[in-house]
């Protein structure tokens, strides 16, 4: 199966078995005593491409802020590459995010004002390197998602699929060791969609970690591994398919 | 596997990587990063910039305005002399005006540091249009008789015609001050007025004198003439000196005691250019009150500003999520905020001094001043407005930073 190659695709920064992100036991709380992730355990490495799905409500959400570090558990603990998160300051913290964690949001969010270009730039502003070579590799970037020829377009110039991948390349200019993926084919049409999550797959081929936040059942099925929400609670976690023979099996 | 050995197999021992280090923005993207927010709503940005630019633009042009109107004042000071002394008649115990000595103009002169002397007398005669207006209606015209150094002395100009000099001095013509000439509804130099009881050609016509203007609703003739046609007694009622500039509290001790030996208090010495010196000094109290409202505007701008601020982190909580997701501490975005609403505050406080610079100058050339704003003024004004900006932010900025990325990004 293809996932064997793909976690075999050496990388710069260690092995397949690095864990990116590993949550324990994480539990959030909200005030009003709404329980959104329930003592959730999962742990994602290196050069994985993994589906979170559940329906709405399941806590998927909740688990993706855990994940990308925008919010800290109530209980138990996150790790990003073995830094638990909640000894980190906020700047620290936003390091993190900046170097380490691209973030795909189902409605884009770019910049209607700027081009495709300056918006994926954008993903490197907060690094503290110049403009000129921002610009330069967000070229490289929206080249890298097949978007060469859009440079110069405004959102509102570009198709759904489009803008999704403008988003994407935003999100992995950075060459982040974890791309979090919210619902990105959530607002796409079905074609445009399965480009998205061929771009993707591609992505991934490359050696970029994935992790994609979805809802739809039929495109889970057809990423490498599964972590099955629900209330809360991690229901089903197909494990790391070829990367781990025997790997995590299922929870709980 | 149990759910045990699960967290024991996925708890790593220790970080696999060393921590990235939070990165500085540089200035220009500070820059571009605060001006980003104002590209898209730059209608808004017009706005409320608009408060803070009619606040700047009024304490601007007041200063400018005041500014330049005290430049030409003292232009026109200068231009004029702060030399000129001006001696007049006193009265004694009875009341009675006193008469100073014909030749007090000559022994005036004789004074070291003066360096020209001159004489008006009041004489009894009216001057009239015609001769058949009543001679009751006077129309508040003095007639004096005048000698020929009088306009070089006071600094006077004329408008038209000629001054008196010895020749025409002899004969009854006659020169009108410029409240005079049009008392009489004399506008060239030519005609003749009725002035005692005969025709007296005009001569010429003076423009304002800001040193003597007690010439302005006076008609002027030849102090030979005066004696000869209107029973003129030859005592002069004022005299004018001019000395050197270093010398005029020296002159002016000792004018009195001159031109009246006799009793020289009875004699009135001034120095006509305090008064234009103390409306020079007026007008400052008159611009503190301006210059309060203004800075009242300025106030009401900078609420406008915050309120534009308030509403801009309400509408972009997703813009700061999606910056807090790329990597944007809570300084960072603060700093955004601040930078905005400075920027804010300062184009209203650019466009403000400019738009005050405009109407000073506008002003000033209408009415013929030189233009002058005191560049400190500007830089006052514009700092002034970024610092409203700053403070106007503030609030809003905090608020921007204190959200959390879940709640920013939460807010479809």
């Amino acid at each position: 199966m293809t996932g064997a190659e793909k976690t075999l695709v050496p990388t710069q920064f260690g092995g397949p078995d690095t864990e990116v992100i590993t949550l324990s036991e994480a539990t959030k709380t909200y005030a009003g005593g709404l329980t959104a992730l329930d003592h959730a355990s999962l742990s994602i490495r290196q050069g994985e491409l993994l589906a979170i799905v559940g329906p709405s409500g399941s806590g998927k959400s909740t688990l993706l802020n855990l994940m990308g570090t925008l919010d800290r558990p109530s209980s138990g603990t996150v790790r990003v590459l073995g830094h638990d998160v909640a000894t980190l300051s906020d700047r620290r913290l936003s390091a993190v995010r900046a170097r380490w964690i691209g973030f795909v949001f189902q409605q884009f969010f770019l910049s209607p004002h700027l081009s495709a270009l300056d918006n994926v730039a954008n993903g490197l502003l907060y690094h503290g390197i110049g403009h000129s070579n921002r610009r330069e590799r967000a070229a490289e970037a929206l080249e890298r998602v097949g978007l060469g020829q859009r440079l110069d377009h405004r959102p509102h110039e570009l198709s759904g699929g489009e803008r999704q991948r403008t988003a994407i390349a935003r999100a992995v200019v950075s060459r982040p060791r974890i791309v979090l993926a919210d619902e990105p084919t959530g607002a796409l049409d079905s074609a445009s969609g399965a480009a998205v999550v061929d771009l993707l797959r591609e992505l991934n081929a490359q050696g970029t970690t994935i992790a994609v936040i979805t809802h739809d059942g039929e495109l889970a099925a057809s990423l490498p591994r599964r972590v099955r929400i629900r209330d809360g609670r991690v229901t089903e976690d197909t494990g790391l398919a070829g990367a781990a023979p025997g790997g995590l099996g299922v929870g709980a | 596997m149990t759910a045990t050995e699960q967290f024991a197999r996925t708890a790593p021992a220790a970080p696999s990587e060393k921590l990235p280090s939070p990165a500085r923005l540089r200035p220009r993207d500070i820059l571009a990063v605060g001006l980003s927010g104002l590209r898209g709503r730059k209608l808004r940005a017009v706005l409320s910039a608009l408060g803070i630019a009619i606040g700047v633009a009024a304490m601007v042009a007041v200063v400018g305005i005041g500014t330049s109107s005290q430049a030409q004042l003292a232009d026109q000071i200068a231009k004029l002399g702060t030399n000129l002394l001006s001696v007049g008649p006193g009265s004694n115990f009875a009341g009675a005006e006193v008469k100073l000595p014909e030749d007090a103009d000559g022994m005036v002169q004789r004074i070291g540091p003066v360096e020209s002397a001159t004489q008006t007398g009041k004489t009894s005669a009216t001057v009239r249009r015609t001769d058949k207006v009543d001679s009751r209606i006077t129309g508040g015209i003095q007639v004096l008789a005048a000698r020929d150094n009088l306009l070089g002395t006071v600094g006077g100009k004329l408008r038209s015609g000629r001054f008196l000099d010895p020749a025409t001095g002899r004969y009854p013509g006659v020169v009108l001050g410029a409240k005079a000439a049009d008392r009489l509804g004399v506008d060239a130099p030519g005609g003749q007025v009725w002035l005692g009881d005969q025709w007296f050609t005009v001569l010429g016509i003076l423009d304002p004198v800001p040193l003597a203007p007690e010439l302005d609703s006076s008609a002027m003739v030849g102090w030979e003439a005066a004696k000869t046609y209107l029973g003129f007694d030859g005592h002069p009622g004022n005299v004018y000196t001019r000395t050197k500039e270093s010398a005029v509290e020296a002159v002016r001790d000792v004018l009195a005691p001159t031109v009246n030996p006799k009793s020289p208090n009875e004699v009135k010495v001034s120095r006509p250019s305090d008064a234009l010196a103390a409306q020079l000094a007026a007008k400052d109290t008159f611009n503190a009150l301006l210059l309060g409202l203004g800075a009242v505007a300025l106030l009401v701008g900078g609420v406008g500003v915050a309120n534009t601020m308030v509403i801009a982190v309400l509408e972009r909580r997703q813009e700061i999520g999606l910056r807090r997701a790329l990597g944007a501490h809570r300084g960072q975005i603060r700093t955004q905020f601040l930078t905005e609403a400075v920027a804010l505050a300062g184009f209203g406080g650019l466009a403000g001094a400019a738009l005050g610079g405009l109407a000073t100058y506008g002003y000033a050339t209408a009415k013929g001043w030189p233009f002058a704003i005191p560049a400190g003024a500007l830089a006052a004004a514009i700092a002034a407005s970024a610092l409203v900006g700053a403070v106007a932010g503030l609030y809003p900025a905090a608020r921007a930073a204190r959200l959390t990325p879940t709640e920013a990004l939460a807010t479809g």
